[in-house]
Parts: C-alpha cells; structure tokens; sequence
C-alpha cells in the first residue's frame, strides 16, 4: 500500500513540461494497466504534450477563444444550466443535458453530474474535457486522501484541492465552473469553484447561460426548512424554467440527492414533458405541466378549461 | 453576432401532388433568450399564396407591409389577383432595391399557380436577402436551422405526395430538424394549399 502511495504522492501542481512525455517512447508499464484510466500519472504528476512554440498558452488561445476567431476553434461546450443548493434535508443537484456547438444541438443526452465518489458530486459547466478529466482526477486524489488519513475527505478539502489544482493551469486556457457538493462531518456542504481559481462555499449556486433563470425559481422557492420532495420539486423545476426559456439549455433534467449516506440518483425528466405533463408520479409533483398554458388554465375567463367532449 | 440569428425562427415550403405546403416554428428569441411560443412569420398573399419570412423579427413587420401595399397596388392596377411567379419578382425586386441596405429576411413562398387550361400548378420559391430567387421543385428552407431543414427534407421528401402525406411530410421535417436547432422551435404551425381549400395547424412542439 505504501509503495502505491509513494507512486502518486509526488507535487501535484506544474505539472506542465515541454519534454515531459515524449508521445510515442517512454511508455511505462502503467500506461497499460487501468490505474482508472489515469495511467498517464503513474509519475506522480499529470503529464501534458505541449505544443513547441515559443508560447503554448497564446497559440492555445488562438485555437480555441471563440471571441477572438469564432470561425476556426475547438468546439467547447458553452450554453448549461446547472444548480446546487444545501437545506436541512443534504444538498440537491439539478442539472441539464444540451450540449450545443454554436447553433447547433450537438446532444441532448450528456451528463453534466459527474459522481466523483459515493459521498461527493460534481457538475459540469464550460468545457465538458475539462470538467470531466480533472474530477475524475479529482476522485482519485480523495481515495488516496481515504487510504492516508483512514477517513473520508471534507467537500472544503476537495473542492480547495481542485481549485488549487486548476490555478496552477491558469491563462492556460482551462475552462470550467462547477460545484462539488456532499456531506462530509460538517453536514451537507456546497462549494463553487471555477477555472480562474475562484473558490466560495455557500447554500445556494447555479452556474452556466441559463443560471439566471433557474436562480429565479430558486430564490423564490428556497428555504433551510424544505422538505426532501419539496426541494427536489425545487431544483427540477428551476432547471426546467432554464431549460424553457435558453436556447443553450434544454433537452432533459437529472436530478439527484446527496444525504448522511451518500447520494442517490433521483431521476431524468425530460423537459418538454415536464412543460406540458409534469413530472408525473413522483413526490412533490404539483399535478399538472409547468408550461405557462397548463399552469393558468382555468384560472380566468381568457383561458378556459377544456370544455368536456359532447356526448 | 450575426443579425440573421438575433431573433431565431426557421421556413420551409414543399411541393406535393397539385399542392403545397408551406411550415414554420413559432419561437422569437433575444438571441439566446426565448420572448415568444407564438410569432407568426407566415402570411396569406392571396387565396392561393403564402410567404414566409424567417429573419430579423422587426424586418418581418416592415416587409410584411411593404408586400402588401405593393400587391394591393398590384391588383388595383391589373384588376386581377396575382400569381405566385409574378409574386416572388416583386419579393426579389422589393429586395434587390436595398442592394446596399438589406432588410435581413430570406422570404419563403408557397403557392398554386392557373395555367393556361384553367388548372393549377404547385410554385415554390426562395430568397436570399437580397433578391436572389431560387425556384425549386422539390422543396425551399430558410432561416436559423436551414442546414438542419436541407438534411431532413433531402431524407423524407418524395414527388407527388397528396395533402394529408404532404402535411406529415413538411411537419415531421421541420419539428425534428428545429430540434437540433437552439434558435427555433417552441411550437409549428403549417399551411397546406390544395385547389379547393387551405389546411391550417399548429403543433405542440418540444418547448426547451
């Protein structure tokens, strides 16, 4: 067990060099085993291929800052809506799963929750590479964590590894705002931390192009004292009203609950049914679509309830 | 930022078996703000012609006007209604006048023209914004999703289908192919324009 410890627990931070890997030699035998899929780390120490020009970072940023050149660029994924809150029920996380490249809907399907371990959670926003390798990286280094101590990380401490993490890459051109969310000793615990190293601990976030209209809902909806079905209700509808009214967001709704004993997947809603049906028989539900029609129908002489067939 | 996509909204017309069909979705947007689930873009020229005019919302206003002063002046004039051709050229020279000031719209138009025998011929035709026509005989898209339109109407559209095939035909092109779109869709409407009556539907669409 020590040795494998020794393995990984080199400096974690700079872990950039121009000849650190020479891509096609210098294989260790590590690169062939699972190591999580992280065998590229065997030393200890990410290893990056970095371009050979004078400045990597600029030549980076040419190829990729849509502000600059929005014709030639790697794609990154922009438009989300993803939402974390605390009450006194453990945290919610809600998010969407449209990922678009410009106009386009490239997929409806993606999982913007990554499940770092059973206790912690994050969510993905800005570059989906980005956010997905570093915690799943991120993971590794809380079971490590596990392994030295002989107890289950703190949120603070993982998410403040992370973002020291992504500070050492910073004008690199990384791209990520996310939340970790669990519950560690303290209780329930919500961190934001993004890519240009901010790090802020809070009961209530959402992060991405459709954040303002799930903080809306949020806000109007939130309390400490929430029910668990009450706050479920809560983050679903919140992403549903994000996913309604920006083009970027959209497609479905994963929603899931983070409690004493870890979190547990609560469900996938899509977001068209959740307009015009609701989100059916599930607690909290109020019965009827969220859609602006549904909701006021029958409730003044302009909207009549749909009268009854004729016999 | 690109004008044509500030607003968001997409057409498509299709030609079938002695009739037309003309489609398109109900969103206005803010960019990527979505303000409306029903704006109509597509308006009735005469009995038997259609325009639609996907683009920069407050052009679809002014053009809307302009095409209708100039084909009342049309009729008064003539002393008949006009025909879709002839329709589409004063779309096109409309267009062409603001050469070096564009109204950014790319006008759609569906319509059954009389021939000589007392018959009506399918007519569809498109635009760009500055009068450039473009008759086909297949089917014509504008608009946010026109790439997305193109490649799901070259896979489902077939000659000589009849209204009813025609109607499902136009509409399962358009509802999937806003799908992939983020500026359009929340809703459709279609119009299907056969000798003896005009089809008018709106469809629920996905809303996200």
């Amino acid at each position: 067990m020590n040795s494998i410890l020794q393995r990984y627990s080199g400096s974690n931070a700079g872990g950039l060099s121009k000849s650190t890997i020479d891509e096609d030699n210098d294989f260790s035998d590590a690169m062939w085993g699972s190591e999580a899929g992280f065998g590229t780390l065997a030393k200890g120490v990410p290893g990056f291929v970095v371009p050979s020009v004078p400045d990597p970072a600029a030549f980076l940023r040419l190829h990729t800052d849509d502000h600059a050149d929005p014709s030639c660029r790697i794609k990154i994924q922009h438009g989300t809506t993803t939402l974390a809150f605390r009450f006194q029920g453990g945290v919610i996380v809600a998010v969407d799963s449209r990922a678009t490249a410009g106009s386009y809907v490239a997929s409806g399907t993606v999982k913007k929750v990554i499940e770092i371990n059973p206790y912690l959670l994050g969510t993905m926003a800005g570059g989906a590479a980005d956010c997905q390798y570093w915690e799943t990286y991120l993971g590794m280094h809380c079971r490590l964590h596990e392994l030295r101590n002989r107890e289950r990380i703190s949120v603070s401490a993982a998410s403040k590894y992370l973002s020291n993490l992504v500070y050492s890459y910073k004008g690199m051109g990384l791209s990520m705002g996310t939340m970790i969310c669990g519950w560690d000793k303290t209780g329930p615990a919500v961190f934001y931390v993004d890519s240009d190293g901010t790090r802020l601990k809070g009961d209530l976030f959402s992060v991405g192009s459709g954040s303002t209209f799930a903080y809306g809902v949020l806000d109007q909806g939130y309390r400490w004292d929430l029910t668990d079905e009450e706050a479920q209700e809560l983050g679903r509808r919140s992403i549903y009203a994000a996913g309604h009214r920006d083009a970027f967001s959209g497609n479905t709704c994963n929603l899931y609950h983070v409690k004493e004993d870890g979190w547990k997947f609560i469900g996938n809603y899509d977001i068209t049914k959740l307009h015009y049906e609701g989100p059916g028989d599930v607690a909290g539900s109020p019965g009827h679509g969220y859609g602006y029609d549904m909701r006021v129908e029958g409730r003044s002489s302009a909207n009549p309830p749909e009268a009854p067939a004729q016999a | 930022m690109s004008i044509m996509e500030y607003n968001g909204g997409s057409v498509i017309a299709m030609v079938g078996k002695d009739c037309v069909a003309i489609a398109s979705d109900l969103r206005l947007g803010s960019q990527a703000l979505g303000i409306s689930s029903n704006f109509q873009r597509i308006f009735p020229v005469t009995d038997r012609v259609y325009v639609g005019l996907p683009g920069l919302a407050t052009d679809v206003t002014t053009l809307r006007e302009r095409f209708r002063y100039r084909v009342n002046m049309y009729t008064i004039k003539e002393e008949r209604e006009i025909e879709p051709e002839t329709f589409a050229h004063l779309v096109s020279s409309t267009l062409y006048q603001h050469r070096f000031g564009p109204y950014f719209i790319e006008p759609v138009m569906a319509g059954l023209s009389k021939t000589p025998s007392g018959g009506f011929k399918p007519f569809i035709a498109a635009t760009d914004l500055i009068g450039c026509l473009n008759f086909a005989k297949d089917f014509v898209v504008a608009g946010t999703a026109s790439a997305k339109l193109f490649g799901v109407a070259e896979g489902l559209w077939e000659p000589d289908l009849e209204a009813e095939d025609l109607f499902e035909t136009i509409s399962q092109t358009l509802l999937n192919a806003v799908d992939r779109d983020a500026y359009s869709g929340w809703g459709a409407i279609v119009h299907v324009i056969t000798k003896d009556k005009i089809i008018t539907r709106t469809l629920k669409g996905r809303m996200d």
